[in-house]
């Protein structure tokens, strides 16, 4: 037998944008063993849902992830909503899937950045964020925030898009899809970036499903699980199904993510030319009492949602499981058997957001 | 036969070359803030009647309100530009604009007065040089802490 080594990795690396900490047992150059750890950046947000009142809270929970900001503001809605038997109208619920799919476009677009990057591929992660910086002109058009939206309240939202607006996000999806395409070429055809991604981390489907994966990645090892396909919001009226591969292999995570964006730009205008007119906002009177459960499909994977409260201004409780966290059991069986130069890449495939996974 | 497609970058990579930078020359060009973005939060300090409102709904409590000064304080770099302050206020006298607030070495506040209300009018109108004279309208200053 070899002679083992540990070698720490993180939570400080090149690669990685978030503090993820592994320690990696080596047999030579290869890992044999990998143990997590986590809890650099531990906020404390949960907890503060207990002396902040219930509405002002939604302006906390955003500013769980910069990147998932509105997925988070709109599940804790959502929530709070079936507590208190509130229905959204449904031009609010319309704005809250366009918002949402434009988030889908700019979360891809940043992890494919960064996936170049990782390869050392300056000027494709240059082209990638050339093209998301087009949806954070829109987010700042529609809702006046570029990372954090500010625009999800108790009963619906608080912005409206005049037609105007709409015409234009329908516009600027558009230019995306067209550019995006030699984007997407270079990243699947080019030999480059296909023998660095190809056969890399294959998560076998039932390995993915006993692992409990969620999201890209579990649709990248061919399990067809889409928590939209729940019909939350407008999704219920929106024709789409969830994007598959088969390989369960780097390249087939970065696959589904390309083609998601695709999806999810076809999603956008879909909703804009069916949105009906109408309030954006239902009234909300009293306090919150009762408890509920619900997942919604943020950009990594499946996030769950709980609150409970007992009819005072302050909720007793609320717990946020984002998917980083369900991912990073999977993250550690696949890189079991891989090479050291291959552990940064293979962390980014999982789209690690660590400030979501510890709140 | 595998698919594959000769050089799919080299368009985009010479493209690129010949082309302008995307990027602006800020500061040097000035920034395009469109209309809705939330830079700064700023107070029509006439219309404000210092119910505080503002402040008991300030997420990060940046805003404080002394009803019996008049006078309504906002922490420029506590404030998160959430809006909530003007979803919350009864008289609509907070805006949000766009433009985001200068950087400093310092956090400090900036305190904004109310305006002294001319005294009710006597059953018989006085001269108009016996009212007293309105503060002016905005008087902001800078408190380093």
């Amino acid at each position: 037998m070899a002679k083992r080594s540990i070698v720490p990795f993180g939570p400080q690396h090149p690669v990685l944008p978030e503090p993820v900490h592994l320690d990696l047992v080596l047999e030579d150059e290869v890992v044999v063993d990998a143990v997590p750890s986590i809890g650099f950046v531990h906020r404390g947000l949960e907890k503060l849902v207990e002396t902040k009142d219930f509405k002002e809270y939604v302006y906390i929970v955003e500013r769980v992830c910069g990147i998932c900001s509105f997925g988070h503001g709109l599940g804790y809605c959502q929530c709070l909503e079936q507590i208190m038997n509130v229905q959204v109208p449904p031009r609010a619920a319309y704005l809250r899937t366009i918002w949402m799919e434009m988030s889908r476009v700019h979360s891809h677009l940043l992890w494919l950045g960064l996936l170049a990057d990782a390869m050392g591929f300056e000027s494709l992660f240059m082209e990638s964020w050339r093209l998301r910086e087009k949806i954070l002109d829109m987010f700042d058009a529609t809702t006046g925030g570029r990372i954090i939206f500010s625009v999800n309240c108790i009963g619906g939202v608080l912005k409206d898009m005049d037609n105007g607006m709409l015409m234009r996000l329908s516009e600027v999806t558009q230019e995306i899809e067209q550019d995006l395409r030699p984007i997407a070429d270079t990243f699947l055809w080019e030999s480059t970036v296909r023998s660095r991604l190809h056969g890399l981390g294959i998560l076998k489907k039932e390995d993915a499903i006993l692992a409990g994966a969620v999201g890209p990645m579990l649709r990248a090892s061919g399990v067809a699980y889409d928590a939209r396909k729940l019909g939350y919001a407008a999704y219920n009226d929106l024709e789409f199904e969830p994007i598959t591969s088969e390989e369960g292999d780097s390249y087939a995570r970065c696959e589904v993510r390309i083609k998601e964006i695709f999806q999810s730009l076809s999603l956008i205008r879909q909703a804009i030319s069916k949105i009906p007119n109408g309030p954006i906002q239902e009234p909300v009177k009293g306090n919150p009492n009762g408890e509920h459960f619900m997942r919604i499909e943020q950009p990594r994977g499946e996030a769950i949602y709980y609150v409970k409260a007992s009819g005072g201004r302050f909720i007793d409780r609320f717990r946020l499981r984002t998917p980083t966290t369900s991912n990073i059991p999977p993250m550690v069986q696949m890189l079991k058997g891989c090479q050291l130069a291959d552990v940064p890449l293979l962390v980014l495939t999982i789209d690690p957001c660590i400030s979501c996974t510890e709140r | 036969m595998e698919e594959w497609k000769f050089l799919p970058f080299a368009h985009t990579a010479l493209k690129n070359l010949f082309s302008k930078p995307v990027t602006t020359s800020y500061p040097f060009a000035p920034a395009k803030y469109p209309e809705r973005m939330r830079g700064h939060v700023e107070i029509d300090i006439e219309s404000c009647i210092s119910c505080g409102l503002c402040a008991r709904n300030c997420p990060p409590g940046a805003i404080t309100v002394d009803r019996a000064a008049g006078t309504w304080t906002i922490q420029r770099f506590d404030c998160v530009q959430c809006g909530n302050c003007t979803n919350v206020c009864p008289k609509k006298c907070l805006h949000i604009r766009p433009g985001y607030t200068e950087p400093d070495c310092q956090k400090h506040s900036e305190t904004f007065t109310r305006p002294v209300k001319p005294a009710a009018p006597a059953t018989k109108p006085a001269a108009p040089a016996a009212q007293p004279a309105a503060q002016p309208a905005q008087t902001p200053k800078s408190d380093p802490q």
